[in-house]
């Protein structure tokens, strides 16, 4: 049977939504252990412990860990796959970085972006923005896996019963060091597991109206916020906002766009959204297209009336 | 220092990719093909780089079928000086471009490396970090900064919360997040002039890496179909429809 290790994203002492349907694909291929890094992580091992189906957690923890620098991090990584046939990661900007690093060392191919699990050593995954889906079958004899979280269920967080592990630090590579972040706290929901989002594009002309004019409609529905890369790249608000291809893949209950004309490299990443609402002046936008609501008309007239009216 | 710029010829991101009817892959006849968008803007960090004095060369290199040559010249014509092809009809996979590159960088001995941080065809968002890892060095991926100082390079990270920025030590890998810059136009006498710069065709075998493939595409098929939904008129029926989808009371 398939050992796998999974990737433990975190944040701020606790697990990440990320984590639990990585932990949802893992557990289609065999045994799940879970590897936490980082540094002061006791809490977050023990969290990860209880997620359901887990058996070792492994903690690495370490002040060469503490900002998880891929050039640290994947010789640890590597060791730990001397005794697992698996890794698997979240398809997060950390699970992105450090995959592939470790996938080179061990000499495999990794498998970007599952969507499922076809077999052991068969997966389907988005190609072409998601305008094609692959299915692609390993011939390596480890696999290196990321997972696209709104492809998989999250495993439920407190009914499991894994056994936390310490593991040996690798040490610090001295070839990287960590200098300074600029995280946006978020008050809202995190896009990628907000039930609703509202995303604005580029027809918010500014950061100012983008603020006055989403931001109101998003709290009255509890909404994660979102954004096109025209609105992101204009500054109206930070990057992390970003929807789409090379921006964040969402898959929420509900995905209302705001002035978004539905360019192929958005839509792959919100197309997966069970209901589309799109809201927009032009009513030959091509995200009228892919919505199962639209309302042709000037956003700034629409959107204040539908927040006042919720 | 020389900066070596891998850059992938790919659909052109305007183009609507088609799904061939035999379900084999996407249909590339006759479509229009470009520079990967992220390598146009590793292209342009290179020759920024070169402009302000940071870097005295800039090597672009290419895996791919002969037209990759298209691509070399478009990179040339934007400013880099000269360009290797490492010509191959079969389709190399990241890992295999990863060693390819890998050995290049042997010959060439640069201070920095780099690359787009996906190809938009196969959006797999390795290679870059592969290629750290058989070079051992440092990655700076998801650019959307960079500062090289001395033997040192700062590079600001595009994260899911934000940003991050890590000082690296060269030589090192980076890979180009979107707002990293914006990529400059050939202007028609830089497209004649890089007609004259030195491009070099190479084979695989000539850098002796196993570069056979390890994933097998079984199928492609398109993915499920949207189809557009319905108009409401006016704000009121949609708050009557955002009201049965339960998410306004
Ligand atoms: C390699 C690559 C990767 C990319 N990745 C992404 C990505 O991840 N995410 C992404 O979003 N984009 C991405 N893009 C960019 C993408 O191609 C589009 O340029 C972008 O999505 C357009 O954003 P937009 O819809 O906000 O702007 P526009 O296309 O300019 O659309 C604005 C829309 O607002 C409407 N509008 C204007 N005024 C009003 C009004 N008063 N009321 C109502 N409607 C109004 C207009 O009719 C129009 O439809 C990528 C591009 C490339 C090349
Ligand atoms: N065939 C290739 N030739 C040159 N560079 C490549 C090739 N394939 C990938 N790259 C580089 O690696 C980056 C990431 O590609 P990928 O890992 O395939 O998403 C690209 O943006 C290029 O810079």
């Amino acid at each position: 049977m398939t050992k796998t290790l999974v990737w433990v994203e975190h944040e701020g002492g606790a697990v990440k939504d990320a984590t639990l349907s990585a932990v949802t694909a893992a557990a289609k291929l065999g045994e799940v252990h879970m590897l936490v890094v980082g540094q002061g992580v006791d809490g977050v091992a023990a969290e990860a412990a209880r997620i359901a189906g887990v058996g070792k957690v492994h903690v690495a923890d370490d002040g060469a860990f503490a900002h998880a620098l891929a050039e640290n991090v994947a010789p640890l990584i590597v060791e730990l796959m001397g005794h697992h046939d698996a890794f698997v990661a979240p398809a997060t900007s950390n699970g992105k970085n450090v995959a592939p690093r470790v996938a080179a060392l061990l000499d495999v191919m990794q498998i970007s972006d599952i969507l499922s699990v076809e077999s052991e050593d068969t997966f389907t995954r988005p190609i072409y923005a998601g305008n094609a889906i692959a299915t692609v079958r390993s011939k390596d004899a480890k696999k290196v896996i990321t997972v696209r979280g709104t492809a998989f269920d999250k495993a439920s967080k407190d009914s499991g019963s894994g056994v936390v592990e310490a593991v040996n630090s690798t040490g610090d590579k001295g070839i990287s060091s960590f200098v300074g972040a600029e995280i946006v706290k978020l008050e809202r929901p995190e896009l990628t597991s907000a039930k609703i989002i509202v995303s604005g594009g580029r027809a918010l002309k500014d950061g100012e109206t983008f603020e006055a004019t989403i931001f109101p409609l998003a709290d009255k529905l509890g909404a994660a916020v979102g954004a096109s890369r025209a609105a992101v790249d204009a500054g109206y608000v930070p990057n992390d906002y970003q929807v789409g291809q090379t921006g964040k893949i969402v898959a929420p209950e509900v995905y209302i766009a705001v002035g978004i004309s539905g360019a192929i490299q958005h839509l792959a990443g919100m197309k997966d959204s069970k209901t589309i609402i799109a809201i927009n002046k032009d009513e030959d936008a091509p995200i009228f297209q892919v919505a199962d609501i639209g309302l042709v008309g000037d956003l700034f007239k629409v959107v204040p009336e539908l927040a006042e009216k919720l | 220092m020389k900066i070596l710029v891998p850059v992938k010829r790919v659909i052109d991101y305007n183009v609507k990719p088609r799904v061939k009817a035999d379900g084999t892959g996407v249909d590339l006849a006759n479509v229009k093909m470009s520079m990967n968008p992220f390598d146009e803007i590793a292209v342009e960090e290179a020759i920024r780089l070169k402009e302000k004095g940071a870097a005295s060369e800039v090597v672009a290199v290419s895996i791919g079928v002969a037209k990759a040559q298209e691509t070399l010249r478009t990179a040339l014509a934007m400013g880099a000086d000269r360009a290797i092809l490492i010509q191959t009809d079969d389709d190399v996979e990241p890992l295999g471009v990863a060693k390819l590159l890998a050995k290049v960088q042997e010959e060439e001995g640069a201070g920095l490396i780099i690359l787009g941080k996906q190809a938009i065809d196969d959006d797999s968002n390795q290679t870059g970090q592969m290629l750290a890892a058989l070079l051992n060095l440092p990655q700076g991926t998801f650019a959307s900064k960079v500062e090289v100082e001395s033997d040192k390079v700062n590079v600001t990270r595009e994260v899911d919360g934000g940003l991050e920025t890590l000082k690296l030590s060269i030589p090192a890998i980076i890979t180009t997040d979107l707002r990293l810059n914006e990529p400059r136009y050939a202007s028609l006498p830089n497209i004649m002039k890089a007609k004259a710069k030195p491009l070099a065709t190479k084979a695989p075998a000539d850098y002796g890496v196993d570069i056979a493939p390890r994933l097998e595409t079984l199928k492609v098929v398109e993915p499920p179909k949207r189809s557009a939904g319905i108009k409401v008129a006016d704000v009121d029926e949609l708050v009557a429809k955002l009201k049965a989808l339960g998410v306004a009371a």
